[in-house]
């Protein structure tokens, strides 16, 4: 069925009809006033940075993927997650991140050339002063070495500690600079020092809410306040991993999305989801549920991801490269050939 | 579509008789339209007058019930486009197709594999909901022998596939009594299907290519079967997810009949992961049956998970059954905690006690599915009721060491608690996720 053959109208009337009577259906089109905002990842040559390309996410006048209605001028976009510190992943999974999980220049590599990320998304965990305590140095020493590995935008999360992760970003300040990156977690509590980092070193902010749609605006507007521009953020609702409230996760990222398109300003900021979240389910890691494990798994990880993209997501976060290809393949399959 | 009272009052006798129950015929309207009484209460109300109320009554989508007893499946009857906005009713029906081409050891492995879909999740089963039968062999015999075959081997719902009124006949004769749902009726069959729908008493599938032919196809069914389920054949994943947003806005927005049926979706790729993705949308999208080519516990598990999550309702949440849970295998040793009965809660607290890899006691308060905080602040997670279930539980026999463990967030009641049961009250971490280290530093 095309639906641009027909004609479009806002209020299409319930039409009563008689049985015999032949009759066409009038597509009933929403008119949103909202824009979703445009962000911009990454920076190439010419902006000064060293990226092959740079990513922009968000613009949408639309609900997912309905495009007959109002434009999603860009796609969704997958980052896949590299840690500095060697992971606790399930056993299911060591066959394959085994190889690279204890070099992040490597996996960011293997990411971006054989699993196709669009974007790394590096998780400094080891810098947490009750874990490994790394110096900002050596996280300096990461963010540069997987910065020359691969050539697609960065986003950088720290370790949530709001003292140490100042540091840290202050420390990678000038080498990120110029490359656009993408820094979190921004909190309820704790953002202005990573406010201050994000502005002062050129960089997007992600804005952690947990699942709480008041909790993510507040936010919003406390950073817009302190001077981040709406074009410099993006939000992060929480991602519930399937069969752990997945639902309320869905529900809030589909509530944020309708307020930003009804006009809401201080939600149309572009929405990143971490779906990696899946990989703490029972059903995803454990031999004893039926099923083979290592697909179980995968498709645990795709169906948290293709959730958070029907209800509106712009950026994924994922991890196994199995996954990322099926939820690619169906961002192509609901887009087409948008943003080629 | 809800009637206003003054709609619902043209058509009653206004005799004013009081025979209803309440005085006059527009109070008694007012009832009606606030669904505070039924029509049948009017002794004088003309049968005409039944059948339009009835109609305007009727929900924006029709319920389509098939298959008998307790595997009969209701579907359909949804009143809003967002789960948030209310709740979605009927959770998508998965069904397994079948081909009658496909020889006799493979048939009765796939029926054995179709019955044995079945897990219990959240205190809830979750299974696999119907089987559908496809005449690839377009031989109406030989469907028949396989309907006959099916419907002698599982108690699921069936679906009947064919283009050709004869096979679906056939197939009828076989099944009828489980009453199958027919698919399907196209403009090229339509009056040979829909006298087998009416004959046999059996909802009826209507597919068209295009929106305006599958109108003018319900239309002309309405009125001779009127459970209808609704197929449009997408061509693609995009096109599909419009097309069910559109018929579910035109259903629901413009109170639009002619497609307020509930839609059913066939897998058409042969990709196993292909047909999971395109699944998982038409379940979180309107779709109100999905029939797939091939399925194993591996991509059904994930798919009933997020059915069982998109179909909860919002204002309900899941619960787990309050009473004493083991982690691992606890001793009389094992740490005591004690949290609320929201599922998510519990799965949090036991997923981390369960890192922990201390062995452990989960005490589960029926917080009426609140969580920690919720339930605190509502005066549902209380001392006293924590001391009740202690009581009630009998966990006192199975510790030695007369210790409870509490969520950080609710240290205020440590007192109290302490007072009303005797035990000794830990203050746990404030979130869940400081259990392991918790658990492997403070309990010695």
């Amino acid at each position: 069925m095309s639906s641009k053959s027909r004609p479009s109208c806002n209020e299409a009337k319930a039409v009563s009809v008689k049985s015999d009577e032949k009759m066409a259906v009038e597509i009933p089109h929403e008119k949103w006033s909202g824009k979703i905002e445009e962000v911009a990842l990454g920076a190439t040559k010419e902006e000064g940075g060293t990226r092959a390309k740079k990513i922009t996410v968000g613009g949408e006048t639309t609900l997912p993927f309905l495009t007959f209605e109002g434009a999603l001028p860009h796609k969704p976009v997958i980052a896949i997650e590299v840690h500095d510190t060697v992971p606790t992943y399930p056993d299911s999974l060591r066959e394959i991140f085994e190889p690279v999980w204890d070099k992040p220049e490597q996996w960011a590599k293997v990411a971006v050339e054989k699993w196709h990320a669009d974007l790394i998304c590096l998780k400094l965990k080891g810098i947490a002063p009750d874990g490994l305590n790394k110096t900002p140095q050596e996280a300096f020493s990461t963010v540069e070495k997987v910065l020359k590995s691969v050539d697609v935008p960065l986003f950088i999360y720290g370790c949530g500690d709001e003292e140490k992760d100042a540091k840290v970003f202050n420390e990678c300040g000038e080498l990120i600079k110029k490359e656009r990156c993408t820094i979190g977690l921004a909190e309820n509590e704790k953002y202005k020092s990573l406010a201050a980092a994000a502005m002062g070193f050129n960089c997007n902010i992600v804005a952690f809410s947990n699942i709480d749609i008041n909790l993510a605006k507040q936010l919003n507007i406390l950073l817009t306040d302190f001077g981040v521009k709406k074009n410099r953020i993006l939000m992060d609702p929480l991602q519930a991993g399937l069969g752990y409230g997945l639902e309320y996760s869905y529900s809030i990222i589909e509530r944020l999305r309708l307020g930003a398109l009804l006009g809401d300003a201080m939600l149309q900021m572009a929405i990143v989801c971490d779906s990696t979240v899946a990989w703490d389910a029972r059903e995803a890691v454990d031999e004893s549920y039926p099923g083979e494990l290592a697909t179980r798994g995968i498709l645990w990880e795709a169906t948290t991801a293709i959730s958070a993209l029907t209800a509106g997501a712009d950026v994924i976060i994922m991890r196994h490269p199995r996954a990322v290809e099926l939820v690619r393949n169906t961002i192509e399959k609901l887009t087409g050939k948008i943003g080629e | 579509m809800p009637l206003t009272a003054l709609e619902i009052y043209k058509h009653l006798p206004k005799k004013n008789c009081g025979e209803c129950g309440v005085p006059t015929c527009l109070a008694f309207a007012m009832q009606l339209a606030s669904l505070k009484t039924q029509l049948d209460k009017c002794p004088y109300v003309t049968e005409d007058a039944k059948l339009k109320l009835a109609e305007a009554a009727e929900p924006p989508i029709r319920l389509v019930k098939f298959g008998v007893g307790e595997n009969e499946l209701a579907i359909g009857d949804e009143t809003v486009l967002f789960r948030h906005d209310k709740t979605f009713n009927h959770p998508t029906v998965y069904a397994l197709a079948i081909d009658d081409t496909e020889p006799l050891e493979e048939l009765k492995r796939k029926i054995e594999l179709a019955n044995n879909f079945r897990i219990e999740r959240v205190g809830q089963l979750l299974k696999l909901d119907a089987v559908a039968i496809r005449n690839v062999s377009n031989d109406a015999k030989k469907f028949s022998e396989v309907t006959k075959l099916v419907q002698e081997n599982t108690k699921l719902p069936l679906i009947l596939m064919s283009n050709n009124s004869e096979a679906i006949e056939a197939g009828l004769k076989q099944s009828s009594v489980s009453k199958p749902l027919i698919y399907c009726a196209t403009s090229d069959n339509f009056d040979a299907m829909l006298n087998l729908a009416k004959n046999y008493k059996c909802p009826l599938t209507i597919s068209a290519t295009n929106l305006d032919e599958l109108v003018n196809l319900t239309q002309k069914a309405k009125g001779q079967v009127n459970d209808i389920v609704i197929d449009f054949g997408a061509k693609s994943l995009k096109e599909a997810l419009e097309t069910l947003t559109t018929i579910r806005r035109l259903a629901i927005k413009k109170s639009f009949r002619p497609l307020g049926y509930p839609v059913i979706t066939i897998l058409d790729t042969k990709d196993k992961f292909e047909a999971f993705s395109q699944a998982s949308i038409y379940t979180m999208k309107y779709s109100s049956i999905v029939v797939f080519n091939e399925l194993d516990w591996a991509m059904l598990l994930p798919l009933l998970a997020l059915r069982q999550n998109i179909f909860t309702d919002p204002q309900k949440p899941i619960q787990v059954k309050p009473g004493i849970y083991e982690i691992g295998k606890p001793t009389a040793n094992s740490p005591l905690l004690v949290t609320t009965n929201f599922s998510l809660t519990y799965f949090t607290v036991a997923g981390d006690t369960e890192k922990s890899k201390v062995p452990s006691w989960l005490l589960i308060v029926d917080t009426e599915g609140l969580s920690v905080m919720t339930a605190f602040a509502a005066d549902k997670f209380t001392p006293e009721l924590i001391a009740k279930t202690i009581e009630s539980t009998g966990i006192k026999e199975k510790v030695a060491h007369n210790k409870i463990i509490i969520p950080g967030m609710v240290a205020r009641m440590t007192i109290k608690l302490k007072e009303l049961t005797g035990m000794e009250v830990l203050v746990g971490p404030r979130d869940s996720s400081g259990i392991p280290s918790y658990l492997k530093e403070s309990w010695k």
